[in-house]
């Protein structure tokens, strides 16, 4: 699958979870949503091979 | 996860509810907590004039595109503060905006009052950027409410922003600020308009989740002065205790708001700028001063987009 993070790419092949994914990348699921294929999904959401899957960052400060 | 509401997929888990919803149902929840803390608090009433500050981010185009569909005609007002292609960018999706909800925005180009971008004002006074941005910001929001006839400010603070600036004064105990902290700020007549936050109970992962589901074309990029504010490092701090027990920084805020009811706001030697007649605590504002120091007499003055023809 492939995976969008602040503009920067990066391919996976073993198909997991969203929540083990958002683990991997050392995210927390409290500051980023996860947009598979253009849809907003939970953290139990199956991913599989071919899966577009972008991190939203939610927080934004100052 | 199902939707709690109609047993279809989910698209977003609440924790801090309990609960998960798909697009459409947790559409309608947000836009009813909106609606009912509107309500609640009497932040707007049927004849108010509304004015939203929009910063071309998630939370300020939702909280307009929200008022808008609730039926609350809100016209909206940028600072643009000039820096570079992030000011240039989040003007063209407000302008877009406006444009969607057949709004009118008022513009305050800094540039062109100042001849300069915040961070050369900021050097100039020898102010950090964010504390020159948020004492222009508060007075042109003023500005525009007095001038043009609007009788409540409307800002897209939400839950994360509150409880992240509550941690901050609790920290450091600065009691001057604590009463702030209020969906509600009452206003001064002729002097100081209202200031009213609808999200103040809306977190920001909702928040982020409600813009992308209603295709909310917002700024994703962060203005490049914020990067080391401490507000991030509160919300950092805030978000891993909400990990692991989800619902705190609701509690904290909710609690708080139990807390200070009948506090009182300090006025003490509070007085009216001799030049604008903006709340001050000497005989001139900030702002009046700012002005004096890089010898500008021109007034605040906003250009204006869209709005019906």
């Amino acid at each position: 699958m492939k995976i969008e993070l602040d503009g920067k790419a990066y391919e996976i092949e073993k198909p997991m979870e969203v929540s083990r994914l958002l683990q991997q990348f050392s995210l927390s699921r409290e500051t980023h949503l996860v947009i598979v294929n253009d849809r907003l999904v939970t953290e139990d959401h199956r991913l599989v091979r071919d899966d577009r899957v972008k991190f939203i960052r939610v927080v934004s400060g100052g | 996860m199902k939707c709690r509401v109609c047993g279809q997929e989910a698209n977003i888990s609440l924790r801090a509810y309990n609960t998960a919803l798909c697009a459409d149902d947790f559409t309608f929840f947000l836009e009813k907590r909106v609606s009912d803390t509107i309500q609640k608090y009497h932040l707007v009433e049927k004849n108010d004039t509304p004015i939203v500050a929009v910063s071309g981010g998630k939370d300020s185009l939702s909280i307009w595109h929200i008022l808008n569909k609730l039926g609350y005609g809100a016209d909206g007002l940028y600072v643009d503060l000039g820096i570079g292609d992030y000011s240039r960018e989040s003007l063209e999706k407000i302008k877009k905006m406006a444009e969607t909800l057949k709004c009118k925005v008022f513009v305050f180009h800094i540039r062109k009052i100042f001849e300069r971008s915040i961070d050369e004002i900021a050097k100039t006074i020898r102010r950090v950027p964010c504390s020159a941005c948020g004492m222009i910001k508060r007075y042109v929001m003023n500005k525009v409410c007095i001038d043009k006839g609007y009788n409540v400010l409307i800002t897209g603070h939400n839950l994360d922003d509150e409880a992240a600036a509550l941690m901050g004064n609790l920290l450091y105990w600065k009691e001057e600020y604590l009463w702030k902290k209020s969906p509600l700020l009452e206003g001064r007549e002729g002097h100081l308009s209202r200031k009213v936050k609808p999200l103040f109970l809306c977190s920001e992962r909702e928040m982020a989740a409600y813009a992308l589901i209603s295709r909310i074309d917002y700024i994703y990029e962060e203005c490049p002065f914020s990067v080391n504010a401490k507000s991030l490092t509160y919300k950092a701090i805030l978000n891993n205790l909400e990990e692991t027990s989800p619902g705190t920084k609701l509690q904290f805020i909710k609690g708080y708001l139990k807390m200070v009811k009948g506090g009182e706001e300090t006025t003490r030697d509070l007085t009216y700028c001799a030049s604008c007649g903006y709340p001050c605590y000497g005989d001139k504002c900030n702002m009046c001063r700012l002005l004096e120091r890089f010898h500008i007499e021109n007034k605040i003055d906003f250009a204006v987009y869209g709005g019906q023809p």
